[in-house]
């Protein structure tokens, strides 16, 4: 049989094209790589090779002919062995393209995939992107009757999630800036490089799109990195290796290249760094499939889910607090305190209105639940712990019984965190709300270097405050 | 280019007996056919791949290995079983040279469920843990940092791995290739940085992108030895990777400027006017690394015009059945859409 040569698709818009030029005639041999014709595209006039080696036979569209359809055949090759005879058949067969009518592309659904108009919809529900878990996640785990609440600052937490870790497993080494001989630019890997050595406790250049890929590659090759970043400001030099590189291989490798690792380091405002040291990422990587997303606020919660994260097989960005590292709290003295990823934490029960923060901004709000109950007004505080994925059963449950809620946060609002709340609020508690969702959130410009300015831009307490009155009608 | 006129060039002294055909050319018989079968797979393979892309069964971003053939089968040659290796988007040969099925790669083209990422990755995204394939990766240098990291954890567990880390001429200008060869050097890993230099990143040569255009000496400042290889020659390619290896095992990395040349376009929507059609029929006519093998296998009698001709067939019968294969396996299940996104929690 010879060998059709195909009218062939140069561009991955192209339907149709002219036949501008034969390079090669009727008996003419050619082998693969030999340039037999010029086509113009819709972009360009390109050249098209043999593919197969042989003799050419026919010509099946004239040189000049316009609107020659992709994938009609417009040459029969010959095989070796092959002769003219066997056109006969073939010639028949292979019906020369018509021109297609101006206007019509009858032919333009020819490229989409086979199962585009029979594909079901995509099933709505839990564990359907989103971010949404997949399974309920587990409670945190019974601190047993009687267990020491040992006082611990949450940097000294994070610390000790690292030591645990480590110790538990050889895969886990440290690395990043200063974390090694400085004792960490926050002090928080401190002591780290005398208890494991400098094979575990790396101290990198300033380099961080480098080590950042070094890391991903470090996951790949079956170790569990955990890479601090000084802050998370320097974090989008290295965004790339986050999102390309760490969050979507698993997907593109149809599941085969996971990539344990944890990105963490200080996240959101320091005080009067000015607008390129003080940005909270909270929303920029809680959008991103393939990432679980952690912004813990007291030191139990940093530590137990820091260790989740060093053992979880994923990606995970755990955003931490300049501010909160010096504060105390208990933390029990349990062997090994692991706390669930996916689970937010209602701080503070109340009936009245509920208020969801993470990271610093929980202070606030318990802050702000304070004030308000001496108004009469009883808050439930919701400590989202987890960004991604995000615990909105939680959430709704509470504005089902408060019918109203205030979603804060230290970023911006557009688009952040507390914008998807009250998207997912809205979709799914509409009947029960008794009034729209507000959004606490910094001032929608760089922070400023000026104290004033810088204070009447982050949100705080009272704003919280105002913001719950509001949506309880009271003043 | 010396090894292209063995004639000329006096055998040396060899354990082999008289006549020593091996050293004459170049390889023993068995490693020269095996090189000849496996480039002739990978330009097959490509054709093939172009030519369903021509019909519509593959999409998107495809970029053709064609002409480079010598650079992964003489570096594969010289690697050990259990040494990584990593690629940019130009990727199809890479697989092949490390053992993946023209099957699943060219299923995975067609985005089919038989392709080695399930349909999910396509021609820049496909990985084999099991080979020590490490992708396929689309943003340009990325690669590099993660083969950087890879032999950092060969380092780390000691295993005495190497990590093989291709990229371009045009990666070569990325910062991150730097980052990454900072710490490589600092930490002495285990790595061969093989630039594959074709001399266009896209449409853009090397001169004119370049201030330093011999790329191999790149690593000067860091104290990285480099090493310009001829690309189209698979010994010269194989002995130059072999001195690498034990240097990246010994002293840490090592970069192997491989010149080389794509006879296609960047992509398949390439129209390729920045260069003459005469420039690429004059590499082509002049240093095709298959021809070349063909020559030094016919010159050293270790093969007949029949005996190639048998392997041709069967490479085209491999490459047939991959591209039938690839036609036949099925789109992924709608399911899959939401598979694969985290590594589900074990219990």
């Amino acid at each position: 049989m010879p060998v059709e040569v195909l009218m062939p698709a140069l561009s991955p818009t192209m339907e149709e094209g002219t036949l501008a030029k034969w390079l090669v005639k009727e008996g003419d041999a050619v082998k693969s790589g030999d340039v037999i014709a010029e086509i113009e595209t819709d972009k360009a006039t390109m050249e098209v090779e043999a593919v197969e080696e042989g003799v050419v036979g026919k010509l099946l569209v004239a040189a000049g002919t316009e609107g020659v359809k992709v994938n009609s055949p417009i040459a029969l090759l010959l095989e070796e062995g092959e002769d003219a005879g066997a056109l006969d058949g073939a010639a028949q067969k292979a019906t020369p393209p018509q021109p297609s009518p101006e206007g019509e592309g009858e032919d333009a659904d020819a490229r989409k995939p086979a199962t585009a108009e029979t594909s079901p919809p995509p099933p709505a529900g839990e564990g359907r992107g989103g971010g949404r878990p997949a399974s309920k996640p587990a409670s945190d785990p019974e601190i047993p009757a009687g267990t020491d609440m040992v006082p611990t600052t949450v940097r000294d937490a994070l610390r000790d999630a690292m030591a645990e870790e480590m110790r538990r497993d050889e895969t886990v080494f440290v690395m990043g800036e200063e974390v090694a001989e400085y004792q960490g630019a926050y002090k928080v890997t401190r002591n780290l490089l005398q208890e494991f050595g400098p094979r575990r406790v790396v101290d990198t250049p300033i380099t961080e799109h480098g080590f950042a890929g070094l890391g991903v590659g470090a996951a790949f090759g079956g170790l569990k990195p955990v890479v601090e970043f000084m802050t998370f400001n320097f974090a989008m030099q290295a965004i790339d290796h986050l999102i390309n590189s760490a969050a979507k291989t698993l997907y593109m490798s149809g599941g085969q290249m996971g990539c344990p690792i944890v990105f963490r380091g200080p996240n959101g405002a320091a005080s009067r760094v000015g607008a390129q040291h003080s940005q909270d990422y909270s929303a920029w990587y809680a959008q991103v499939p393939g990432l679980k997303v952690i912004a813990p606020w007291d030191a139990a919660d940093a530590k137990g889910l820091l260790k989740a994260a060093i053992r979880d097989p994923n990606p995970v960005i755990f955003l931490e607090h300049e501010l909160i590292y010096g504060e105390t709290f208990d933390v029990p003295a349990v062997d090994d305190w692991v706390l669930p990823i996916g689970k937010a934490k209602v701080r503070r029960e109340g009936s009245d209105v509920t208020i969801t923060a993470h990271s610093r901004m929980v202070g606030f709000a318990l802050k702000a639940a304070e004030i308000l109950a001496e108004e009469g007004i009883e808050a439930e505080v919701i400590d989202l712990r987890t960004l991604r994925p995000l615990d909105t059963e939680t959430i709704i449950e509470s504005v089902k019984k408060t019918n109203r809620i205030v979603c804060a946060e230290e970023g911006w609002g557009r688009c952040g965190i507390g914008a998807e709340i009250a998207a997912v609020v809205t979709a799914e508690a509409f009947d029960y709300l008794d009034a729209p969702p507000a959004r606490v959130h910094q001032e929608d410009v760089p922070l400023p270097y000026a104290a004033n300015l810088e204070a009447l831009s982050l949100p705080g307490v009272d704003d919280i405050v105002k913001a719950a009155k509001a949506v309880c009608y009271r003043e | 280019m010396a090894a292209k006129k063995p004639a000329q060039r006096k055998a040396p002294a060899k354990k082999t007996p008289a006549k020593a055909p091996a050293a004459k050319a170049g390889a023993p018989k068995e490693e020269l056919l095996r090189f000849y079968r496996d480039m002739l797979l990978i330009r097959r393979f490509e054709e093939k791949a172009g030519q369903l892309y021509g019909m519509g069964l593959i999409a998107g971003f495809c970029h053709l290995y064609i002409g480079q053939e010598a650079v992964v089968v003489g570096v594969q040659a010289a690697l050990e079983d259990g040494d990584q290796v990593i690629t940019g988007y130009r990727d199809h040969g890479h697989m092949l040279a490390c053992g993946m099925t023209a099957n699943g790669v060219m299923a995975e083209l067609t985005g089919r469920i038989g392709g080695y990422s399930r349909g999910k990755g396509g021609s820049m995204h496909m990985f084999s843990r099991e080979k020590q394939f490490f992708g396929g990766h689309g943003i340009v240098g990325a690669q590099v940092p993660i083969g950087t990291g890879l032999a950092f954890a060969d380092l780390y567990k000691n295993n005495g791995k190497v990590c093989a880390t291709y990229f371009g001429d045009g990666a070569a200008n990325q910062g991150q290739v730097y980052e990454s060869f900072n710490m490589a050097k600092l930490w002495k890993l285990p790595v061969i940085y093989i630039i594959e230099n074709n001399q266009y990143a896209m449409g853009t040569s090397v001169r004119r992108a370049s201030s330093e255009t011999h790329l191999h000496k790149r690593g000067a400042s860091f104290g990285i030895p480099g090493e310009e290889v001829d690309g189209m020659d698979v010994l010269a390619v194989r002995d130059s990777a072999e001195r690498a290896r034990k240097h990246a095992l010994s002293e840490g990395p090592i970069i192997l400027e491989m010149k080389t040349y794509r006879y296609r376009g960047h992509s398949m929507s390439d129209p390729a006017k920045y260069r003459t059609r005469e420039e690429v029929d004059e590499i082509r006519a002049r240093q095709d690394p298959i021809e070349m093998v063909r020559k030094r296998l016919f010159d050293a009698k270790y093969a007949s015009e029949d005996d190639l001709k048998k392997i041709d067939r069967e490479i085209k019968e491999i490459v047939n059945e991959s591209a039938e294969f690839a036609k036949e396996s099925p789109e992924p299940d709608p399911a899959e859409l939401y598979t694969d996104v985290l590594v589900e929690e074990r219990a």
